[in-house]
């Protein structure tokens, strides 16, 4: 790193404070109310690193600019027009131009190195096999979100062994250029042969597991920025690029406990021990109870604690404003209502938080898992809206089932509990729930957005 | 060697630093925390532009500029969203 207008001395402690403005700005992030000024110290530093890295000598000054401004603008767009239920799809993308913009780095900085030892070698090489492979990993994923894709799990025989031998491929490419820093096609063929692996990697992975999987290619986008950075030799990419490294993997981590699933059994395919659960008739025969929005609305007038669970299913249908809304009601009348939410509620970490946060639902409202399930005796009413699996007491009570030892939010304990459902259908874990069977449950049957409607006429009228 | 060694010191508490701190970020924004982080991995931008020399190849700026691109996406769109996100769960009372 040498060849900048100042010395570079004083562009490295630039760089050393831009990471700590980094370091900062995450800091920020552990309340919503320091939150906001936390993200403006992250861009504060992603700023200055900037600014100084303009400083160096010979630089195509408008061509950067051209990058930027189309870039930039893109960006921008994106932000500024996309909806609170497509972040999933816009985070799975912009995790891919991370992984992309660091192969194209990695690259050219490899043509313009005289005599690459070792090391700059094979940093090279691993930035250009996990960007690659974030890259088309993260389109794929971006196109099942979106469902551009189909969601289902695609599979076909020896898709395992063609993936072993694949990254087997791109790294014996590796040591080929190592062997001979010339050959720089075998960085492209390291490359391709990642741009491979992310598509076979992650198209055998299902709808369900999402989470995990962009937490994972989240995670990965930091890494290949922080291999970059050995390329370069520059402190600030390895900094910036370990921290987005380390926050992906924390996140993948939560979400496979949430899902109560190993990283290997989401990656592979592979769904937990499904032993021939009882059917649906089994299960519901004669035994779950319909009701009404009127009748609802008669069961809040002797409540005390109301405790809404919602799934995607309540974002899908748009429902999360209605349900603000029913809470306001229900608060003017002294009722405590509070939000119970899953980790995997939404299709993201923290998806649905933010969800209700649009619907100015007031974040300390929102209750965690286990939190709210020590305290789930006292609710009155529970409200399940979309919500499935993760209230389905099956993976409490049944050690053969698909989900067993999946955390839930324990809603089958709440004094009533009422459903708010389009059918009997099962999630994506496609066995029944008891839940809609059980003595203290009522099954709303309908739309979310809708029925939730008439419920709060119903409490209005009443 | 030493430089590597300097550099592998640097990558291996800038991890430990992030569990430190990640850790501690609420469910409620690990959302934004992901966003922001998108935003963070735009850090690529730096090594972007330093490709982008005339003394280059011009194929190395090409690269670069693409590479310039790309990243853009990320800090704008990632600090632009998160701040949007970010700014819902601030208006309460």
């Amino acid at each position: 790193m040498s060849g900048f207008l100042i010395d570079s001395g004083w562009v490295n402690l630039a760089y050393l404070v831009a990471s700590i403005l980094f370091i900062r700005g995450i800091k920020g992030l552990t309340h919503p109310r320091t939150a906001v000024s936390g993200n403006l110290t992250s861009a504060l530093g992603m700023l200055l690193a900037v600014v100084v890295t303009l400083l160096a000598n010979g630089l195509d000054y408008q061509w950067i600019l051209v990058g930027a401004v189309i870039g930039g603008l893109v960006g921008g767009v994106i932000a500024v027009r996309v909806q609170m239920t497509k972040i999933p799809e816009m985070v799975a993308l912009f995790n891919g131009f991370g992984g992309g913009a660091s192969v194209l780095v990695a690259g050219a900085a490899f043509m313009i190195t005289a005599n690459p030892d070792v090391q700059t070698t094979v940093s090279t090489g691993l930035s250009g096999l996990i960007g690659a492979v974030t890259f088309s990993g993260s389109l794929i994923a971006f196109g099942k979100l979106s469902e551009i894709l189909p969601g289902r799990q695609i599979s076909f025989p020896g898709l395992r062994i063609f993936n072993a031998l694949v990254g087997l491929g791109a790294l014996a490419c590796v040591v080929w250029l190592t062997v001979d820093p010339s050959a720089i096609i075998a960085y492209w063929i390291i490359v391709a042969a990642a741009l491979v692996l992310g598509v076979t990697l992650t198209i055998p992975i299902g709808g369900a597991d999402m989470p995990v999987v962009i937490s994972l290619l989240n995670s990965y986008s930091g890494l290949a920025a922080a291999a970059t950075g050995f390329v370069l030799m520059n402190n600030v990419l390895i900094i910036a690029g370990s921290l987005v490294g380390a926050s992906g993997l924390i996140l993948t981590k939560i979400m496979c406990v949430a899902m109560n699933r190993s990283l290997g059994h989401v990656l592979f395919g592979k769904l937990g021990p499904s032993a021939d659960g009882p059917s649906a008739d089994d299960v519901y025969g004669g035994k779950v109870k319909s009701t009404s929005p009127e009748e609802v609305a008669m069961l809040f007038d002797t409540a005390q604690r109301v405790l809404v669970v919602p799934g995607y299913g309540l974002a899908v249908a748009q429902a999360q404003h209605i349900v603000r809304e029913m809470a306001n009601v229900l608060e003017a009348r002294g009722i405590n209502v509070e939000y119970g939410i899953h980790p995997v509620a939404g299709r993201m970490p923290g998806h649905m938080n933010v969800l209700l946060a649009e619907a100015d639902v007031p974040y300390d409202k929102l209750r965690e898992m286990d939190d709210i399930n020590t305290e789930i005796e006292q609710i009155d009413v529970c409200m399940v809206v979309g919500a499935n699996d993760v209230v389905n007491p099956v993976a409490r009570t049944d050690p053969k089932s698909p989900i067993a030892g999946m955390p839930i939010i324990d809603v089958d304990k709440a004094r009533t509990v009422v459903v708010v459902k389009r059918s009997l259908s099962p999630g994506f874990a496609g066995i029944p729930n008891p839940l809609f069977a059980a003595d203290n449950c009522l099954m709303m049957f309908g739309d979310g957005k809708k029925a939730i409607t008439e419920l709060v006429s119903a409490l209005k009228e009443g | 060697m030493e430089a590597l060694v300097a550099a592998i010191t640097v990558f291996v508490l800038a991890i430990f630093i992030g569990f430190e701190i990640i850790t501690k970020v609420p469910p409620t924004l690990h959302t934004p925390l992901m966003s922001g982080s998108n935003a963070i991995s735009g850090i690529a931008l730096i090594g972007a532009i330093i490709s982008t020399r005339s003394d280059n190849p011009k194929l190395a700026t090409i690269l670069g500029v693409c590479a310039v691109a790309l990243a853009m996406v990320n800090v704008v769109g990632g600090y632009m969203v998160t701040h949007r996100m970010l700014a819902m769960f601030k208006k309460k009372r």
